[in-house]
């Protein structure tokens, strides 16, 4: 199968337009020595033969589409309209690239306008980006913002151990040619532990909203003590308990970003998603990304445009804060029309049910002899269970029975062993939750 | 930072925000009702407004067609932009993506689970590293910007680790990407440009006496962005490894390189590859993508993770190998949050597959032709300034001797008229009024001679009627924006600000 449309007419046509008499005469300056090598790839499939062996890969792994999911740790499984991937779907949309020439390119910049929006709006900030690769980079370059308004003197970042695992090595990958320093999140921290790091070296304490065990910790709390160090306070949060949450902006958070996952995009192994980045309006100027304002036409009819250009690699080369140049756009996109067909109602409602059925199976599982969970702070959709059996174990068990459990937390803490990570969402049906109830005890029983 | 336009009242306005068709009380979506008892939900935690539109689903599905048809695409039209890589991007893989076993996987799924995925990570990984020579490979990377600074980060900590800690600079020649500055700058090295010779290479002279034992590294792009195969790279290559450098190579143009040369074999140490380029993964409207980085021996410890493994002591006979993901040796870490952008390696995967080697090799051969051709035929109207056989894109010249007003911004802008996307302009900054035109393999003849006497024809209008250029676009839905009013009066959302906002920002003010 290909997609190259020549035909041998057309090539000898094209080749003595050129002046040569074969293609390869136009690869002459490429070392003689290494020219043609040999390819050792498989022939060419059919597009038949390519889905039948597609299709193979995909049946063999178990996934939410025929398994009830209990898991969540900064991935989520939620209902998605139809509508969502039909517009994703349009040509339009996903075969256009970056619109550096607005005239061609409207849709895809009012569509970021109206993301921008919804972001600001829904985590109380003034402004956000176009997106970043996801929600661990969206921290990455919070903290190059963070020592930017800090005018590099502030090098210290404490990081609440309560954040994403794999959000805090990904700031760290990002930074390890710098001088910074990461931390706060090498054991066991509480909230005052962590306030107690902050000093007026520190350019900002980060912290997660509910955090990685599900918690809603106080946010206001950090705020203060953060502002009055002179650091910035940056949120990680979900945006789907942001519908029923207060917002961080609201908080006194500085900087809020976080993983756009959570609205109408699909698991899909981890990737892509979309990493949302907003702030006040003051950090506007210093925050990597496209960014995209409304302007008019030279015949004043209402545009949009990026904007704040010289920020970027592109123009700035080696003095930019950041290489990135693409967004996610699609998955920007994904998150507008989700949150556009969802609106104000269907998304609280989608929140409310994550948060009832959460503390519906909590109530559950709490009350088998050999379970306890943390009930102690209030949480959203994900809470902390302590076991009789190791994770793994009961996980094997649960899989039997249809069900994806919840998460090792003993991988990434090593005061939580036996400890798991439940999810539940407003996918998960009631008589969902109440089997997995009666696996948890079966296990506990045997 | 809000906008005060009120549509209703303003007829100047294409499609209306999805906010300004918002009424109270409609509802877009429904969900089924709650199956469990009702929690408590403590009052203090809750938020008072939720200001996200509300709609119905017909509106919905108008709003974002009528976005989309103010858009350019590959589907709708020849896209020549050059060092992006336009080609078609097949709809079987849009399927394939989606099949319900890939798009509910969830990432932290056990290894036994995810066998499929897994499986198709490795042979994926396989194949980039046969295509480029090179002997590890890490999907990590969701662009190749962040493929970049993986391969940087690399070289720094091979440097590092051996005690070398001096080598804190990477040369780059002056027709490069910002992307590769901006990345030495992130992974806290300092940029040495190079020039380049008058015949678009690197200068060797410069080369040599930039190299010394400070040197990490130098990042080049081939074929160069002038679309040329660098005519020295064995001496470049060499040159910088004599000093104790190490090679990197930005894959944005692997278009023209599938089967036609290995990087590894030349001496490359590391490169990233662009999947959204060269393996036909949507670009998306910007992203996403994936920078996938590949490394020979003596780098691909150093890869970020974790990338798939064949865990060979799960390996029975008769038994299919047991895939798992393994964190790399001496890894320079996490780059990105679970495993890349999965969607995005399945699809390249079809593109592989429904290739295969020799396809391949087709698929670059083809590029070059479509590029060679357009360049033969438009030789004699635009100056080219590096007039020789050329890659997968060259560059040339916009503007006209005599008239001096017209730049290759207008041309860009007057190509929309006749309905085609511009080619990349103003890049690669070293040649002045550049016009980057990169035709990719998937266009045949037919198009590209559309193209071809368009560009003739607007050769002619800047000399008789100028004006028609300077004021273009004169057919697509916006014309020339007011890019100026964009920053100077920075509106990045259409909300108002909650009361709120001044009552915590009245508090004690942050970053003083």
């Amino acid at each position: 199968m290909s997609y190259i449309p020549h035909t041998e007419v057309e090539r000898q046509q094209m080749l003595s337009a050129i002046g040569v008499t074969s293609i390869e005469d136009l690869f002459d300056a490429v070392p003689a020595a290494y020219r043609f090598p040999a390819l050792d790839i498989p022939k060419a499939l059919s597009e038949m033969e390519l889905m039948a062996e597609l299709q193979a890969f995909a049946e063999a792994n178990e996934h939410a589409g025929d398994y009830a999911i209990f898991r969540g740790a900064g991935a989520y499984h939620h209902y998605t309209p139809s509508v969502v991937n039909h517009m994703l779907l349009r040509g339009e949309f996903y075969t256009a690239y970056t619109p550096y020439q607005p005239e061609l390119s409207q849709g895809t910049l009012q569509a970021i306008f109206e993301y921008q929006s919804m972001i600001s709006t829904l985590t109380g900030m003034d402004a956000a980006n176009a997106s970043h690769y996801d929600g661990g980079t969206s921290l990455a370059e919070a903290v190059t913002v963070a020592v930017e308004v800090g005018r590099h003197k502030r090098h210290k970042i404490v990081l609440s151990p309560y954040i994403h695992p794999q959000y805090r090595a990904v700031t760290r990958t990002y930074h390890q040619g710098t001088e910074y320093r990461f931390v706060g999140d090498e054991g066991i921290a509480s909230a005052d532990d962590l306030i107690a790091m902050l000093d007026d070296n520190t350019a900002m304490l980060a912290v997660q909203y509910p955090n990685f065990l599900g918690q809603i910790e106080d946010i206001r709390k950090y705020a203060e003590a953060a502002h009055s160090v002179g650091a910035l306070l940056v949120v990680v949060a979900n945006p789907m308990a942001l519908a029923m949450l207060k917002s961080p902006g609201e908080l006194g958070a500085d900087v809020v970003v976080g993983e756009g996952q959570p609205l109408g995009i699909p698991l899909s192994y981890g990737g892509p998603y979309v990493g949302y980045f907003a702030c006040r309006s003051e950090y506007v100027r210093r925050i990597a990304g496209r960014i995209v304002g409304e302007t008019v036409d030279q015949a004043g009819r209402r545009a949009y445009v990026m904007t704040l250009r010289p920020r970027e690699q592109d123009i700035k080369r080696e003095k930019a804060t950041s290489n990135i140049c693409t967004n996610q756009g699609l998955m920007a996109l994904a998150a507008t029309v989700y949150l556009s067909v969802m609106g104000k109602n269907g998304l609280k409602k989608a929140a409310e049910l994550c948060y009832h059925k959460a503390h519906y199976a909590a109530q559950r599982i709490a009350e088998i002899p050999g379970y306890t969970v943390d009930m102690t702070r209030p949480f959203f959709h994900e809470f902390v269970v302590k076991c009789p059996r190791p994770v793994k174990e009961i996980n094997e068990k649960l899989i039997v029975s249809g069900i994806i459990g919840g998460y090792d937390l003993g991988q990434d803490y090593l005061w939580l062993n036996d400890h798991m990570l439940v999810c539940v969402t407003e996918t998960n049906r009631k008589d969902e939750i109440d089997t997995l109830v009666e696996v948890l005890k079966e296990v506990a029983a045997s | 930072m809000t906008n005060n336009a009120d549509p209703k009242h303003n007829n100047k306005v294409l499609e209306p925000l999805i906010y300004d068709i918002s009424v109270e009380g409609r509802v877009g979506a429904t969900l089924p009702d709650c199956d469990v008892p009702l929690a408590d939900i403590p009052a203090e935690l809750v938020r008072a407004e939720l200001d996200l539109p509300e709609v119905s689903e017909l509106q919905v599905v108008r709003h974002f067609v009528n976005l989309s048809q103010m858009n350019y695409s590959i589907d709708k039209g020849f896209y020549p932009l050059g060092s992006c890589t336009m080609k078609y991007n097949p709809k079987v893989n849009e399927d394939a993506a989606r099949l319900p076993g890939f798009a509910h996987l969830h990432p932290l799924t056990d290894e036994e689970g995810s066998q499929g995925a897994l499986a198709l990570m490795h042979q994926l990984q396989l194949w980039l590293a046969e295509i480029s020579g090179f002997t590890g490979v890490s999907l990590q990377p969701a662009a190749g910007a962040q493929g970049e600074l993986a391969g940087i980060l690399m070289i720094r900590k091979y440097h590092v680790e051996r005690g070398d800690t001096k080598r804190t600079k990477i040369l780059v020649p002056n027709s490069a990407h910002g992307t590769n500055p901006a990345t030495c700058t992130m992974a806290g090295l300092t940029v040495i440009e190079l020039p380049s010779d008058k015949d678009g290479n690197v200068d060797l002279d410069a080369l040599r006496a930039a190299c010394d034992d400070t040197v990490a590294g130098m990042m080049i792009t081939v074929p160069s962005t002038l679309g040329l195969f660098e005519a020295h790279i064995l001496d470049v290559i060499k040159a910088v490894h004599d000093c104790g450098g190490l090679m990197y190579m930005d894959g944005a143009n692997m278009n023209s390189q599938l089967g036609i040369v290995k990087p590894g074999q030349l001496g490359f140490d590391v490169m990233h590859y662009n999947l959204h380029k060269t393996f036909s993964t949507p670009h998306g409207g910007g992203g996403p993508g994936c920078g996938a980085v590949a490394a020979n021996d003596k780098l691909k410890a150093y890869l970020p993770g974790p990338i798939v493994v064949i865990n060979h002591d799960a390996d029975e006979e008769d038994d299919a190998p047991l895939y798992s993901l393994e964190m790399p040796e001496k890894s320079i870490g996490r780059l990105k949050v679970f495993h890349g952008n999965f969607g995005m390696h399945v699809r390249a995967y079809a593109y592989i597959r429904t290739y295969g080697g020799e396809g391949l090799r087709e698929v670059s051969r083809h590029a070059v032709l479509n590029a060679n051709y357009i360049r033969a035929r438009l030789s004699d109207v635009y100056h080219i300034p590096y007039n020789r056989a050329c890659g997968h894109e060259f560059v040339l010249e916009g503007h006209f001797e005599g008239v001096e007003d017209v730049h290759a911004l207008d041309i860009s802008k007057r190509l929309m008229d006749y309905g085609y996307h511009p080619p990349t302009n103003y890049f690669p900054l070293i040649v002045p009024e550049a016009l980057l035109i990169e035709p990719t393999e998937t266009e045949d003849k037919a198009t590209l001679d559309g193209f071809i006497d368009t560009m003739r024809a607007i050769a002619q209008e800047a000399k008789e009627s100028p004006e028609l250029l300077k004021n273009a676009p004169h057919t697509t839905p916006v014309s020339r924006l007011d890019e100026v009013r964009a920053a100077r009066q920075l509106v990045l959302c259409c909300r108002p600000i909650p009361d709120w906002v001044e009552q915590v920002k009245s508090g004690t003010p942050a970053g003083n």
